[in-house]
C-alpha cells in the first residue's frame, strides 16, 4: 500500500514537472560529465606515471656503432667503459641514484620491434642500430643537474636526458586539463543543486493542498517528503547514467578507436575506467540531489 | 482532553498577544462553540491544539500529551487523535469522494482492506452513500463538507476541530452540517468549533468559550453565541462541564438528532 501510493506520488510529481525535471537531468548529466572528464584525465596521468615516470627518471645513452659526438671518438661503448660508468654510478653517485637498470642493445631492439613490428617509418632495423643505455632511478628527482654533471662528456656516454622533463610538460598539459574540467564541473554542480532545489519547490508548492491535507492527517515527515526526495534522486540518477553514457562512447570512440590508433606507444583509459568511475558519479548525484532535496523540504514541508 | 494552562501566544515580538494568559479545560466528549470576533484567537486556539503553533508560555494538553515537550517526531501521531474540518472544505479537486476519504487512511499507511471496508461506512454515516465516485466540483457546499467531515473523521479520531465548518454555507444547509456533528459528538469525540454562526450557537445550547482580543471572556454550559445568563468569571480554573449534569436553564436545545441514529453511529464503531 505505501509502496504503491508513494509510487503513484512520484510519477505524478514527475509528469506534472516534466520540464524541470529533464532540465535535472540535462544539467545533471553535463555536470558529471565534467567530473567523470576530470576523473578519467587522472586515471590517463595515473597509468601514464605507473608506465614510466616512476620507473625512469634519467636515461644515460651510451654510444651506439656510429656516433658524431666527440666522447664516441672511439666507436660503440665497450664493455670496459660500461663498467667504468656503472663504477662511478655505485661510488661517486651512490647517493644520488637509487636504481640502475641496464638495457643492452638487444633489451632495447625487442622492446623496439614489440611496438614497431614492421620497423620504424618502414625501414627494418636491427639490433645495431639501437643503442644501450642505463635507466637510473634517482634518490631525489630533483638532483638530476648532478647526476648530469657527472656522467656527461664521459668516455662512452653519448647523452643524459631527463626524461621526467619531456613529461613533465605533458603531465602539466593534462593536469590542467583536468583542473578546467574539475573547474567547469563545480560550477555545473551548483547550477544542479540549485535547479534541483528549485523544482522540488516548485513541485512541493503545487502540491501544497495535499502536502497540508498529509500533514494534519498525521502522516509522518518521511512519507510526505519521500516522493520529492526520490523525484529529485530519480532525476539526477538518470542524468549520471546519461553522463556515464556519454563518457563511454567518449572513451570508445576518442580514444580506444582513433587516438590509440594513430599514438599507440602509451597505454589508454578504456571503457572499464568509465565502468569503475560510474558508482562514483551515481553516489554524486544522488548526494546532490540528496542535500539539495533536505534543505528544501525542510523548510517547505515541514510539520 | 484538552487543556490550556496560562497559555499565552506572541507571534510577532512586541506585538499584541493573540492569546493572553488563557486557562480552559474540555472534557473527553464535551461539545464546545468556540466564538469571538475574527482576531479574537479562536484560530490560534486550533493551532495550538493541533501544535502547528507552539505557545510563548504556558502549557497546551492534548489527549494527555504535553505538547511544549512533545518532539516533532511525535507530532503526527498526535495528529492522528485529532480531525480537522474547515470552511472551505480542502478537498483534492482530482480525487473522487471516495478518494478523498480513503487519501486520510493511505496517507498514514492503513492496509487497503481496512480502507475499503471504513471508507464507505463513514461515508454512509455522513449521508453520502452512492456519491462515491463523484468529484467535489460535482456536489454542493454542505456535500462537499461532509466528504470532508468523513475525511476528519474516518479515523475514528478523539477530537475533532471544526474552524467555522458552516461559514460558506447556507442556514439549512448548516443546520445538517450541525446534526452531523451532532452525532460525531454522540459517539464519544470531543468536538471543538469555532464559529461565528450566532443562530447555530443559539439553537445547539452546548457549552460556549468566548475569546474577545485574546482573553477569554466567558465560559458558560449551555450557552448562546451573545453573553446571557450564568457567566464564569474568565480567567477560570479548568471548567469541569459535564454535558448532561447542567441543571436546564429553561431554553431547552433543538433536538437535531433522532436517538436512532446515535445507535446506528455506535454500532458502526463498535465493529471496528
Amino acid at each position: 500500500m505505501r509502496a504503491q501510493f508513494i509510487l503513484g506520488e512520484l510519477l505524478t510529481g514527475l509528469r506534472r514537472n516534466l520540464s524541470m525535471t529533464i532540465s535535472v537531468i540535462l544539467v545533471t548529466f553535463v555536470s558529471l560529465t565534467f567530473v567523470g572528464a576530470a576523473g578519467l584525465l587522472q586515471t590517463q596521468i595515473g597509468m601514464l606515471k605507473d608506465e614510466w615516470y616512476d620507473k625512469v627518471e634519467v636515461s644515460v645513452f651510451l654510444c651506439p656503432v656510429d656516433s658524431p659526438s666527440p666522447t664516441c671518438a672511439v666507436g660503440e661503448a665497450t664493455p670496459e667503459q660500461m663498467a667504468s660508468i656503472e663504477g662511478v654510478l655505485d661510488t661517486e653517485l651512490g647517493d644520488e641514484v637509487e636504481q640502475v637498470f641496464f638495457e643492452s642493445k638487444e633489451d632495447a631492439f625487442e622492446v623496439f620491434s614489440e611496438r614497431y613490428p614492421d620497423g620504424y617509418l618502414g625501414t627494418p632495423l636491427t639490433v645495431d642500430d639501437m643503442q644501450a643505455s642505463f635507466r637510473l632511478k634517482l634518490a631525489n628527482p630533483e638532483h638530476y643537474e648532478i647526476v648530469n654533471d657527472v656522467l656527461t662528456g664521459r668516455p662512452g656516454v653519448e647523452l643524459v636526458e631527463d626524461q621526467r622533463r619531456i613529461f613533465d610538460s605533458l603531465f602539466l598539459m593534462l593536469n590542467r586539463a583536468s583542473l578546467l574540467s574539475a573547474g567547469l564541473a563545480g560550477v555545473m554542480l551548483l547550477a544542479a543543486v540549485l535547479l534541483i532545489t528549485t523544482t522540488i519547490r516548485l513541485s512541493a508548492f503545487s502540491r501544497r493542498r495535499e502536502t497540508g491535507i498529509m500533514r494534519l492527517v498525521g502522516a509522518s515527515n518521511l512519507f510526505i517528503q519521500l516522493p520529492f526526495l526520490l523525484e529529485g534522486a530519480i532525476a539526477a540518477v538518470i542524468g549520471a547514467l546519461l553522463a556515464i553514457g556519454g563518457l563511454w562512447l567518449g572513451v570508445k570512440y576518442l580514444v580506444t578507436d582513433w587516438l590509440s590508433e594513430s599514438l599507440s606507444w602509451v597505454a589508454y583509459v578504456s571503457g572499464g575506467d568509465v565502468l569503475r568511475l560510474a558508482p562514483v558519479l551515481i553516489a554524486i548525484a544522488f548526494l546532490l540531489a540528496a542535500i539539495s532535496s533536505f534543505v528544501t523540504l525542510n523548510r517547505y514541508t515541514r510539520v | 482532553m484538552i487543556r490550556f494552562e496560562n497559555v499565552t501566544k506572541v507571534y510577532a515580538r512586541g506585538a499584541r498577544p493573540a492569546l493572553d494568559d488563557v486557562s480552559v479545560e474540555i472534557e473527553r466528549g464535551e461539545f464546545v462553540f468556540l466564538v469571538g470576533a475574527s482576531g479574537s484567537g479562536k484560530s490560534t486556539c486550533l493551532h495550538l491544539i493541533l501544535r502547528e503553533e507552539r505557545p510563548t508560555r504556558g502549557k497546551v494538553f492534548v489527549a494527555g500529551r504535553d505538547l511544549s515537550s512533545l518532539s516533532s517526531w511525535k507530532v503526527p501521531s498526535l495528529r492522528r487523535q485529532i480531525g480537522v474540518v474547515f470552511q472551505d472544505f480542502r478537498l483534492l479537486p482530482n480525487k473522487t469522494v471516495f478518494e478523498n476519504v480513503a487519501f486520510a487512511l493511505q496517507v498514514i499507511g492503513k492496509p487497503r482492506h481496512t480502507i475499503a471496508i471504513t471508507v464507505p461506512e463513514v461515508l454512509e454515516m455522513v449521508g453520502l452513500g452512492g456519491k462515491e465516485k463523484r468529484r467535489p466540483h460535482e456536489l454542493s457546499g454542505g456535500e462537499q463538507q461532509r466528504v470532508a467531515i468523513a475525511r476528519a473523521f474516518v479515523n475514528r479520531p478523539p477530537i475533532l476541530l471544526a474552524d467555522e465548518p458552516t461559514g460558506n454555507l447556507d442556514p439549512t444547509t448548516s443546520l445538517g452540517i450541525m446534526r452531523l456533528l451532532d452525532r460525531i459528538n454522540r459517539t464519544g469525540t470531543t468536538v471543538v468549533m469555532a464559529t461565528h454562526d450566532e443562530e447555530i450557537v443559539n439553537q445547539m445550547r452546548k457549552r460556549v468559550i468566548e475569546l474577545s482580543t485574546g482573553e477569554l471572556v466567558r465560559d458558560q454550559s449551555r450557552g448562546g453565541y451573545g453573553a446571557q445568563g450564568t457567566v464564569r468569571p474568565a480567567p477560570a480554573a479548568p471548567a469541569v462541564a459535564a454535558p448532561g449534569h447542567e441543571p436546564d436553564d429553561g431554553t431547552s436545545p433543538v433536538v437535531l438528532d433522532p436517538p436512532s441514529a446515535q445507535a446506528e453511529v455506535s454500532a458502526g464503531t463498535q465493529e471496528r
